[in-house]
Formats: structure tokens, C-alpha cells, sequence
């Protein structure tokens, strides 16, 4: 083991992961985005993973960078190049560079042990000693070695420093200082690797062209986008890991966009509430009064606004919550992802609720199905859920260009205005007038006549309070049969075929989507062909029904504990459960192919088959 | 039980500027005990949106959870409202408000919804300045669950059974002064002269309007040792200031009328007549309202009237600079910036 590069094993040419081990609060952040940034700009396709912890300062972070040629977009899972920055966690971030991969260390302080790897390549480069000598300011040096080491790992593997120049340049705008004292800590460290170890690594990123017409954005940039493009006017939200972004997005795309220039009058309101008690009933009272509204939330969120979402089931108001799921239960793991609020928002509230639910897998279909969501909540008058993630939410992924076809019009459902009220005898809030479960609404101060109470205590079908069991149960029948009725018109699902007959298949949902295929492609390989649907809402259409009952068995591969997608499917499909087969990951990382490769292999091992 | 609609007749009855009576102004059957103060509210609520001319759908009702929650339904049949989850109306009605600010939002709440599992709410409406009428009837007692204290039952106040209460009470017009109300008014259910008046008044004050009213329960907290019974707060009963509302008031000479009374004008137009009935009360003098109320809770004596106002604070909307038409009327094509903004917009994520 020596400090040199020496025999390159295989070289592996856009296809291997960076992963940085640093300290939360050093603004490692912006050096980890440059160096992903690069890569995607030089053509080749990058997924990133930002694991960070709860905290502001000093807990460790760690940022890995995926290139692959092959565009699958989940997290590998693996760490070929490891880039140790932060001593506390030094020994895990070795562990885990893979076999034949790359240690780069700060060779400012003597080279700390290798605990015996002697299958990886150590690289030092006196990072701190290097900004030490050339920045003054305490700060700046901290901030300057990560730039170092952006330098070192351009430098170490081809990635091209004109393309971080015109990134640093693009970042800081007319503050040519900063892109100065940028510049010059990079090429600290890419002279520095191109003096001491000049030959390239095996670990090779080279210009491709594969990804022209995609961009990066995080899910929940691009569900504030789709907020902007519905035409939502009202948001209230309380702040909350990790759908605060959603928020911030919506605010600045709309200052960008909806502010007017000559008075400054805003046309959209947003609300910080003292609580998610608050900002729920915000929205609740915006939707009923004829605005676009929605909250963004996470589990906890959705917890303490469940008494509200029952209100506006039973009431037939129209709201949009996004619930950027986080690791449960209680506060559980605030900066890790799960998808384990699936069988709280199906049901929530007390008493018998059913809502309608969306699964968005990446941030494109966090853009349009946000647009979605305010059609559905309008035109079925009730709560819907859109369910995303920490890792879909706030992960920079790598997607087509969104587009918008401008003769989108607003669904805005059944409202009557004034002249419809002038026309009717008789208006009535809960009557079923089309027969098809949806009744009429109106907004205040429209028209006496449109005029009716919304109320969460018991009501007949004209809207008025009842203790009356038939006239209960009608208007309680009605909204079961809504909430069927919605099955048709959420976004069906999304189905892939292996090509060959199959005899089991996986169903999943959301963030999973590109972990499931890619552990499909890896067991094709082993011969092992199964078709995949992924789920898009909720409730499910015959559709899913449909697929499920065409195979001997179906993995439902999510990510919680308790296969809560599974718990939907028993109960919402006529799926037999012991031909569901759970395959759950809920350590709280993006999802991996690995966690379904091998939950899959162990099934048939035990039912002792092979396809 | 259905909601059952009042007989009809008021041929007889005078008609307002809009050609209506109050029985247009009414609403569904009340459902509460013979004798409630609550239903005299009702009764006020009616009076003053009759004569302020105000058109049914201007209004907008909102309320949570408990008896005086209820009485949204007893009053403007012709107007929206929404009866929502316990405590949480304000945040109902911040909402609404907010993307139409052209209604008149009226919220009636208790001291069980209000300073309770309410108290947050209700605090932080106050310092948003949401433009609403709020009405807390207070009772110091929770009556749908049969007589336990609430909030605001004052220290030493006795229960049916004669348990005496041993907590403090909250004072809902001290808490809004010291969150920064511009309107705060403590009333009695029992003398409607004084309570039309400041509900019209705070109908048109521009900003969040409190009137707190004393309404007795009469079956769970109206008997000798309360101090919230109908003959304690009449014996203790200490009007402050005197308050007049002059709608659409012409020839404003001066800022005191010939009757001594501080004239201010409102928003929409009226004026408000204070007479102060205590020489030395300045009803507008926030620190003054503040130790006067806290003394009074040595005395023993309810001081009500318009405690205080501030008619120049900005409102939620004026904070949040939203358009004068308001957010729910706006057309799709002001808000989505279309498909060449969208292409534009993405350069930075390439």
C-alpha cells in the first residue's frame, strides 16, 4: 500500500461513485453540487444523494455522486472514490470504499491508519495546508478546502475544469473576488494532484452526450413549479424538514413571476402559521373559498392535522397537502427518507375517511402531478395527498426538461356562479344532481341564494344539520362512492414488461421506481424475469387490480417496515395476500437496487425457485 | 333533529336600505337553552347587520366548536358559513380572508374554543391583524359537557355542585391588548344598546376586532357564587365608555362632538361616537386599557365598552401587499407564467 497510484485496475469510464464524507455546516454543500454539476454539464448522466443530518453545524454529512453512463437514476449504494474530510467518521468512510477503489485524505496531518485495507489506493493531498498558506480569513480556509478538493477530484478523474470555471462563474455572478478565491483553492488542488500523481485513475469521467434536454432539480423545486403552473394562489405552512424547500420554491418562483412590477402587489398569498393545526385550516378556509390552496408538509405535519383533513372530507372542501415523507415514527429521522405515511394519509382523520392520494417517483412528475392534484381537489371537493419524499424532495435529480402545454386549463369543478344561482329554484350544497357522487358548491359573497353552511357535525344532502341515520348514511354513502369514482381519474400506472412471459411481477411506488429497475435489469441478467408496475395513485385503478391477478405472486417492494403499500393493496384490491410478497427497505437511504435484488432472491430461494 | 327554518312573515316589519327586514337576517331555529345569552348576541348580530345595510353575501361566518359555535347557523341564513374544528376557526377564517378580503368576516367563538385548545389561534390572528369581527361568548364554562370550568372562569368562581375553581383565569380583552389588538371591547349579553353599537363598529374597523361578551350559561353557570351569572355581571356591570355608530356620517366638524363624544372615523365610512363615562379613560391608550382591566380584576367590577382602538394598523392584506381584487377572482393567465417562461426558467438547472 503505498501513497501512489499504482496499477489501475479495470478503468472504468463513467461509471463509478464519488462519494465526500464531510462536516455539516462547512459549506461543503456548494463544493459537492459544483463537482455533480460538472459532470452532468460534460454530458454524462449523475444521480446525487445528499445524507445529511439534523443539525446546522458539525455532524457528519455525506454527499455521494453517481455517474453513469447508463442513466439509471437510484443510489448505487457502493463508494469507488471516497473523499474523507471529516476525521469523527474517517473509519466508516473507509470501510466502505469498495474494493480496488480510492481514499483521498487531507495529507496535511501524517496519513491516518488503513485499518488493514491494503485494496484500495490512498491519496494525500494537503488540503488545509495549502488554503492555510494562501487564505487569510478562518472562515474563508474552512469554506476554500472543500473547493480544494473539488479541484483534486477534477484532477484525479478528467473532469473538465473549464466547465467548473464557467459553473463558478455562473454561481457568483459580478462578485469576481469570490470566483478569484474560487478559482485559485480548485487549482490548489488539481495542480497538486497533477504534479504528485499525474498518471489518471482508472475512475474516469469523460465527455458524452447524455444529457442533453435534462436538467437537475430537486422534487420539491419542481412541485412549487407545478403549484405556480396550477395557478394556486394560497399556501400556508409551518416549516418542517424536509418539506421546507417546497415552500421557499413557491415563494420565489412567485415573486419571480406573479409580483407586480409597478404597485409590488402580490398575486398569491403565503402564509407562515404558528403550527400545522393552523396551516391546514388556512387552506382549508382559502379552498373554501374558492382559491387554489395547499400545504406542505412531512408525517408529523400530517399528524397533527388530521382532525382538519377530516373536516374537509366530510365537507367537501377542496385542499392539496404535500407530504414530503421523512423516516417515522414520532420525530424520528428528520433528514432520512421513507415512504411510510402511505396508510396515515389514506385514512386520515378519525371516523371513516378514504382520501385520494398521488405518488410522484421523480421530480418531473412532482411538476405535473402537482398540477394534478388541485385538478382532482377541485373536482371531487376534498383533500388530496401528494406523496413525496426527503430523497424525490430534496435530491437534485436528473430529468427530461419539463414542458407545459399552454391550452392547460384548470379543472375548478362543479361551482356555481351567480348567474346559474339566479337561474335554480333552489340551491342545495350536498344533492347529487348529476348522479355521478360530486355535488355543486358556491363561494361566499357570490349570491344569497348559493348561500349554505359547511360543517364537520352531521348533515343531510341540502346541507343542513341532522342526527337522522338515513339522512346520515346517504351523504356518507355518497362520499365512498366519490372516493371509488376517483380511481379512474387519478394518473394510472405505470407498467413495464420484461419481454418474456412471467409468472411474478413487482408492484411499487414512488422514489423505488429507479431502484426497481434497475435491480430488474440486474436479475434479467440472472435470469430472473419479472414485470413491473409501479402504483400512481390512490384509489387504485382496476388496472392495478388487474395486473396483480395475472401472477402467481407479486413483490410489493416500498419503503417502510410495515409494507404499508401492501396494506393498501389487501384492502383496496381484491389481491390475495399471501401472494404479496413484502420487499421493504426503511433504513432511511435513498433506495438501492440491492435491498430488492437480494429480498427477491431470498423469496425464491425459500419457494425454491428461479423465475 | 334537523335544522329547523323560522316562519317567515315580516310584511309588517321595516325595511332597510336594501329593502330588507331583519327577518332576512336571520337564520335557522336556535337549538340553545331558553334563556342563553348566546341567542341575545344572535339577536344583536341581526340587529346591527340589518342596520348597517349590509347585503347577506357580503358576510362570510366562521366559527369552531361548542354552544356559541353553533350560532352561526342561528343568524344571515343568507350568508356563507363554516362551522370548523374546535378552536381553530381563526385560522379558517385567515385563510378565507386572505384570498377575499372584500367580505365581511364574522367569527363567533367561546371561551372554551377560544382560550383553550383555541388560545394559539387566537393569539396569533391577533398579530396577523386579520380583518374579522371576533365574538367571544363568554360564559366561564363548558356547556355541551355539562358545566366544567373553562378558561376563563375567574379564581374562586363557584360551580353548580359549589366547587370553587382554583386557577387563574384568562382575560381574553388583556390578552388581545397585549398582543397588539386595534379593537378590543368587553360587553354583556344582557344590554343589547351597548352591543349593537360595537359590533357595527367592529364590523367596520379595518383589522382584527374583539368583543369579548359576557353571556351567561343559564343552566350550567347561573346560580349564587358564579361570576359569570346574569346577576352578578349586572350588579358588577361598569360601562367605561359609551359607544354610537353613525353610519355614512356627514359634516364632521371636529374630533368631539357637541356632546363631548371622541369621533372617529372608519375605513368604510361611519363614524364612531365614544363618550367616556369615566372622565380619566382614554380609550386610546393601550397601556391605560391594559392596567385598568388588570385592576379590575381586584374589584370585582366587569368594566365593558370600547376598551381600545387603533384604527391605523395595517391589515393582513395591506401586510402581505395582495391585490385589491381579490385572490380568488384573479384568471388563470395572470397566474401561470405560460410555457415560454417555463423553458426560460430552466436554464438555471441545466
Amino acid at each position: 500500500m503505498k501513497d501512489v497510484v499504482e496499477t489501475p485496475g479495470e478503468v472504468r469510464v463513467n461509471d463509478f461513485v464519488i462519494k465526500i464524507g464531510n462536516v455539516n455546516g462547512t459549506g461543503s454543500a456548494s463544493a459537492n453540487g459544483l463537482l455533480m454539476k460538472a459532470i452532468f454539464r460534460m454530458g454524462v448522466p449523475v444521480v446525487g444523494k445528499n445524507l445529511f443530518p439534523s443539525n446546522i453545524q458539525g455532524l457528519p454529512t455525506w454527499y455521494e455522486i453517481r455517474i453513469t453512463r447508463d442513466s439509471y437514476f437510484a443510489r448505487s449504494g457502493t463508494a469507488d472514490f471516497v473523499v474523507a474530510m471529516n476525521a469523527e467518521t474517517y473509519a466508516r468512510d473507509l470501510a466502505e470504499v469498495s474494493p480496488g477503489g480510492f481514499l483521498l485524505y487531507d495529507s496535511t496531518w501524517p496519513r491516518p491508519d488503513l485499518h488493514g485495507r491494503s485494496d484500495i489506493t490512498a491519496i494525500g493531498v494537503p488540503l488545509a495546508r495549502m488554503c492555510n498558506e494562501q487564505f487569510d480569513n478562518a472562515r474563508t480556509r474552512v469554506l476554500m478546502k472543500n473547493m480544494a478538493y473539488v479541484g483534486a477530484v477534477a484532477g484525479l478523474t478528467g473532469i473538465d475544469v473549464e466547465v467548473i470555471r464557467g459553473l463558478v462563474t455562473e454561481m457568483f455572478g459580478t462578485k469576481a473576488h469570490l470566483i478569484d478565491a474560487n478559482m485559485k483553492a480548485i487549482e490548489l488542488g488539481l495542480n497538486y494532484v497533477r504534479e504528485h500523481y499525474p498518471d489518471p485513475l482508472p475512475l474516469r469521467v469523460e465527455p458524452m452526450d447524455g444529457t442533453a434536454g435534462h436538467i437537475l432539480i430537486d422534487g420539491n423545486t419542481a412541485a412549487a413549479l407545478g403549484c405556480v403552473y396550477a395557478g394556486a394562489t394560497f399556501g400556508a405552512w409551518y416549516p418542517i424538514t424536509p418539506s421546507t424547500s417546497l415552500m421557499d420554491g413557491f415563494k420565489s418562483f412567485c415573486e419571480k413571476f406573479r409580483v407586480d412590477r409597478d404597485t409590488g402587489e402580490k398575486k398569491f398569498c403565503i402564509i407562515q402559521a404558528e403550527d400545522e393545526l393552523a396551516s391546514i385550516g388556512m387552506a382549508i378556509g382559502a379552498g373554501w373559498n374558492g382559491a387554489r390552496a395547499f400545504t406542505p408538509t412531512s408525517g408529523p405535519g400530517i399528524s397533527l392535522m388530521s382532525e382538519f383533513i377530516g373536516f374537509a372530507y366530510y365537507g367537501e372542501v377542496p385542499v392539496v397537502l404535500f407530504d414530503v415523507q421523512r423516516a417515522g415514527p414520532s420525530t424520528g429521522l428528520p433528514t432520512r427518507t421513507q415512504q411510510c405515511d402511505l396508510t396515515l394519509a389514506a385514512y386520515a382523520s378519525h371516523g371513516d375517511t378514504k382520501h385520494i392520494l398521488l405518488f410522484p417517483a421523480n421530480p418531473k412528475e412532482c411538476f405535473e402531478m402537482a398540477v394534478q392534484s388541485f385538478d382532482l381537489a377541485e373536482r371531487f371537493q376534498t383533500p388530496v395527498f401528494f406523496m413525496t419524499d426527503l430523497d424525490i424532495g430534496m435530491n437534485d435529480w436528473m430529468i427530461p426538461e419539463l414542458t407545459w402545454d399552454d391550452s392547460y386549463r384548470p379543472d375548478r369543478g362543479k361551482v356555481l356562479g351567480k348567474d346559474e344561482l339566479e337561474a335554480i329554484e333552489k340551491f342545495y350544497r350536498y344533492e347529487d344532481r348529476d348522479g355521478d357522487a360530486i355535488p355543486y358548491r358556491t363561494l361566499p359573497g357570490v349570491h344569497p341564494k348559493g348561500a349554505y353552511f359547511t360543517r364537520g357535525s352531521g348533515h343531510n344532502w341540502k346541507g343542513g344539520y341532522t342526527e337522522d341515520s338515513d339522512e346520515y348514511k346517504e351523504v356518507l354513502d355518497r362520499l365512498t362512492q366519490k372516493w371509488k369514482n376517483a380511481a379512474a381519474a387519478v394518473p394510472a400506472p405505470v407498467v413495464i414488461k420484461c419481454g418474456r412471459p412471467a409468472r411474478r411481477a413487482i408492484v411499487s411506488v414512488g422514489g423505488c421506481d429507479g431502484a426497481v429497475r434497475e435491480a430488474m435489469d440486474r436479475m434479467a441478467a440472472d435470469g430472473v424475469h419479472l414485470d413491473y408496475l409501479r402504483v400512481r395513485g390512490f384509489p387504485f385503478s382496476q388496472e392495478v387490480d388487474d395486473f396483480i391477478a395475472a401472477y402467481d405472486e407479486v413483490f410489493v417492494v416500498e419503503q417502510n417496515r410495515d409494507a404499508q403499500l401492501r396494506t393498501l393493496l389487501i384492502n383496496e384490491t381484491s389481491a390475495d395476500k399471501t401472494r404479496l410478497i413484502p420487499v421493504l427497505d426503511y433504513a432511511g437511504m435513498a433506495a438501492n437496487p440491492k435491498f430488492i435484488v437480494e429480498g427477491v432472491t431470498a423469496h425464491l430461494e425459500i419457494v425454491g425457485d428461479s423465475a | 333533529m334537523t335544522s329547523m327554518p323560522k316562519p317567515f312573515i315580516d310584511k309588517h316589519l321595516p325595511k332597510n336600505r336594501l329593502g330588507l327586514s331583519v327577518r332576512n337576517y336571520e337564520g335557522v331555529m336556535s337549538t340553545l337553552c331558553a334563556g342563553c345569552g348566546h341567542d341575545s348576541v344572535t339577536a344583536a348580530l341581526v340587529q346591527a347587520f340589518w342596520e348597517l345595510d349590509l347585503a347577506p353575501e357580503s358576510a362570510a361566518k366562521v366559527s369552531g366548536i361548542g354552544c356559541s359555535s353553533k350560532t352561526t347557523a342561528y343568524f344571515m341564513g343568507q350568508s356563507h358559513g363554516i362551522n370548523c374544528v374546535h378552536g381553530r376557526m381563526p385560522s379558517v377564517a385567515t385563510g378565507a380572508n386572505a384570498v377575499n378580503g372584500k367580505l365581511h368576516y364574522i367569527g363567533i367563538s367561546g371561551d372554551g374554543d377560544s382560550l383553550s385548545i383555541g388560545f394559539g389561534q387566537f393569539a396569533h390572528a391577533i398579530r396577523r391583524n386579520l380583518n374579522m369581527l371576533y365574538v367571544l361568548e363568554n360564559n366561564g364554562v363548558y356547556g355541551l359537557t355539562k358545566g366544567q370550568f373553562s378558561a376563563s372562569a375567574d379564581y374562586g368562581s363557584k360551580s353548580k355542585k359549589g366547587v370553587p375553581n382554583e386557577q387563574t383565569p384568562i382575560d381574553p380583552c388583556v390578552q388581545a391588548l397585549t398582543l397588539g389588538a386595534g379593537f378590543v371591547a368587553r360587553a354583556f349579553s344582557g344590554d343589547k344598546s351597548q352591543l349593537v353599537p360595537l359590533i357595527k363598529a367592529g364590523l367596520m374597523h379595518k383589522g382584527f376586532a374583539l368583543i369579548d361578551v359576557i353571556s351567561p350559561c343559564v343552566t350550567f353557570n347561573d346560580h349564587a357564587g358564579s361570576t359569570k351569572s346574569y346577576a352578578h355581571t349586572y350588579k358588577y356591570y361598569h360601562p367605561l365608555v359609551h359607544t354610537d355608530f353613525v353610519a355614512h356620517a356627514e359634516e364632521i366638524t371636529g374630533e368631539y362632538a357637541d356632546d363631548g363624544a371622541m369621533r372617529v372615523t372608519m375605513h368604510d365610512g361611519g363614524e364612531l361616537r365614544l363618550r367616556k363615562t369615566d372622565s380619566d379613560y382614554d380609550p386610546r391608550d393601550r397601556a391605560q386599557a391594559i392596567e385598568t382591566l388588570m385592576l379590575g380584576g381586584s374589584d370585582g367590577e366587569i368594566r365593558t365598552g370600547l376598551l381600545y382602538l387603533n384604527e391605523d394598523m395595517a391589515d393582513m392584506h395591506a401586510a402581505n401587499r395582495l391585490p385589491e381584487a381579490p385572490l380568488n377572482t384573479l384568471p388563470y393567465d395572470q397566474l401561470n407564467p405560460g410555457a415560454g417562461a417555463l423553458a426560460a426558467l430552466q436554464k438555471r438547472y441545466r
